[in-house]
């Protein structure tokens, strides 16, 4: 594995295989009317989704990371579930498609190898709102058809797309990968039972209290935004699914 | 009439028949089961007539229970006793046949639209079993209108790709009701599919009929228009606007029509347990040729009215009706808000074989009939 940036006190300078995103503000799902937008850091976004190839170097380094050596209390039973075996990936193909079965204690732990961290969901979010052309494209009603359609065309047994999408700065692959995990996944989250106003069971801040699906919603039509809350929702950090990656991103100090 | 003496419920039902007005105050002075009888101040506090449900002090054995696609409906309950029912239900996204040549990918309980029947008895203790498929792309839940309890079950039973929820619960109110999804966003779960229907039948059981049938009536919000081939996904600006694209019985066009029509033969009672999943409109629901001996209206355990020829069905609800296949024939069941059926595809079929009876009808004059 090559290391393509230089650790500095745990902060990592984006490397050419990252994306710098300015500082800016977006407005999550779930905010309050007339409460102010969110403020994001400028920070770094690994530009692809991470492979199987990157993750077969990490658990080739770290053995408690391989598939049957990993605690049960870090993955779920279907960890890695997808390859061959421990130390086998698949072929040769398979090892540039996302990696997938990868539980968030996993995914944080690749990322820190990497001198990098996952993204909260609110750098997620904000860099996701771009699309191909606007880094803006969260009232764009186009956009979000197009990834309404993009979601409702990603079945798990559906082909990955030959060329992963870029939007306006630079980030591939965002939205027609797969789901991706964030470094606080379940802090905002939306109630088991979506209608009901704020009682999930992993309730654990003030969104959660404004949270029912549609009431509180800062904008009630965007379905794509509704859907990635809601498999957010569902997650605990041991869970891995067919559907679920991760990428990267890394505090940037220059 | 044949049916006229067959009711959905043999008892006199005291209780379901009362709808009463309540006023808030009735309601907090009438936390049991007594009546204002007695009472001297009845004139002033009208004690509601409402029954203070409870649980069968014991339930025995237990079952799995046989669940059906439709048109299909699993077998009458011969049980007099509750039990426990297990209800093994999963949750499968796949591509299917919307009309011909049109696909979309459903995400379906139990692998097919509407979802699988489930039939209980009032007081049976039902464990709920949702899975969710590992390759599905969303998690999911179940809110059955059945269950008296947190968002109808929907609360604890969010269930991600490849795992399982389970919840129990007593069928206290019979009836026939919908179940869905309730994930968020909810629209989007019941416009791909997610719905269902739960008949709980009262303790007396159903009256005997030849045939049962379930049918369900639901929208489609496609991207394309009317019969555009090829794979189609949710324009969630139709669904927004209620514009539907596609109003089908029975999860696809021509579901139950030609080969696929429902088949019965002069004589025969019949009973079609209809639901109406929405996402959006009522159904004003008609069976060309026929009239309704019986309807349960809503889906209530009373015969809410006789001798009906379309009935209003909520969307989010169902209704029972009931009638005898007096003459042969093709019955054509249809929403009469007629463009759905016209253009929509909200037609269904159901074929009455036997021998036609001219007392009942004859075309004596008129184009395509032969002079002798």
């Amino acid at each position: 594995m090559l290391l393509t940036f230089a650790i500095v006190a745990g902060l990592a300078i984006a490397s050419p295989a990252m994306v710098r995103i300015p500082a800016g503000s977006y407005r999550p799902l779930y905010s309050a009317a007339g409460e102010p937008k969110v403020r994001v850091a400028a920070f770094a976004l690994d530009r692809d989704v991470v492979t199987r190839g990157e993750f077969l170097r990490f658990v080739t380094r770290q053995p408690a990371w391989r598939r049957g050596a990993v605690r049960a209390v870090f993955a779920d039973a279907s960890y890695l579930r997808d390859w061959p075996g421990a130390l086998e990936a698949g072929p040769r193909e398979a090892l540039a498609q996302p990696v997938r079965n990868v539980s968030w204690f996993a995914a944080k732990a690749y990322c820190s190898a990497q001198g990098k961290r996952l993204p909260t969901a609110d750098e997620w979010e904000y860099a996701a709102s771009a699309s191909a052309t606007r880094r803006d494209a969260s009232r764009d009603a186009g956009f979000r058809a197009h990834l309404l359609a993009l979601y409702a065309s990603r079945h798990a047994a559906a082909p990955l797309p030959r060329r992963a999408e870029t939007n306006a700065y630079g980030v591939r692959g965002l939205h027609d990968l797969g789901w991706e995990w964030t470094l606080d996944f379940n802090s905002v989250v939306v109630p088991d039972d979506s209608r009901a106003a704020g009682s999930g069971a992993d309730a654990r801040d003030r969104h959660l209290y404004c949270a029912s699906a549609a009431i509180g919603a800062s904008d009630p039509t965007d379905y794509p935004a509704f859907m990635r809350y809601a498999v957010r929702a569902g997650l605990t950090a041991r869970t891995t699914l067919d559907g679920l990656g991760f990428r990267c991103a890394a505090t940037q100090v220059t | 009439m044949t049916t006229s003496s067959a009711t959905l419920s043999r008892r006199p039902s005291l209780r379901a028949a009362l709808p009463v007005l309540l006023s808030i105050g009735a309601l907090l002075a009438s936390a049991t089961l007594s009546g204002c009888a007695g009472n001297a101040d009845a004139a002033a506090v009208r004690r509601a007539e409402l029954a203070l449900r409870t649980p069968p002090e014991t339930v025995e054995g237990q079952e799995v229970a046989v669940l059906t696609d439709a048109p299909n409906v699993p077998p009458a309950i011969t049980r007099s006793h509750p039990t426990k029912v297990i209800v093994n239900l999963e949750v499968i996204e796949k591509s299917m046949r919307l009309a011909d040549s049109v696909q979309y990918t459903m995400w379906t309980f139990g692998g097919s639209v509407p979802g699988k029947f489930i039939r209980v008895r009032e007081g049976d203790l039902v464990e709920l079993h949702l899975k969710n498929a590992a390759n599905s792309t969303m998690p999911h839940n179940i809110d059955l209108h059945a269950v008296t309890g947190p968002g109808g079950g929907a609360k604890t039973s969010l269930t991600l790709p490849g795992g399982e929820s389970v919840f129990t619960f007593t069928a206290l109110n019979p009836g026939l009701f919908i179940y869905h999804c309730a994930t968020s966003p909810v629209p989007m779960h019941m416009a791909n599919g997610m719905y269902g229907m739960i008949l709980v039948e009262p303790k007396e059981g159903l009256a005997k009929v030849d045939k049962e049938f379930y049918v369900m009536q639901s929208e489609f919000y496609t991207k394309g228009k009317f019969g555009d081939h090829g794979l189609q996904t949710l324009d969630m600006d139709k669904g927004i606007d209620e514009r539907p694209t596609y109003v089908v019985f029975n999860g696809s066009v021509g579901a139950i029509t030609g080969d696929k029509a429902l088949q019965a033969k002069t004589g025969d009672r019949i009973r079609i347990f209809v639901g109406d999943a929405g996402p959006n409109l009522t159904s004003s629901f008609h069976v060309i040729g026929e009239v309704f001996d019986n309807v349960y209206a809503e889906g209530g355990t009373v015969a809410s009215q006789h001798n009906v020829a379309t009935t209003l069905i909520p969307a989010g609800g169902a209704a029972v009706v009931e009638f005898a296949a007096e003459n042969a024939g093709d019955l054509i069941l249809v929403d009469h808000s007629i463009f759905r059926a016209f253009n929509k595809g909200a037609l269904g079929m159901l074929h009455v074989t036997g021998t036609p009876n001219a007392k009942i009808f004859a075309a004596t004059k008129g184009l395509g009939i032969s002079a002798e």
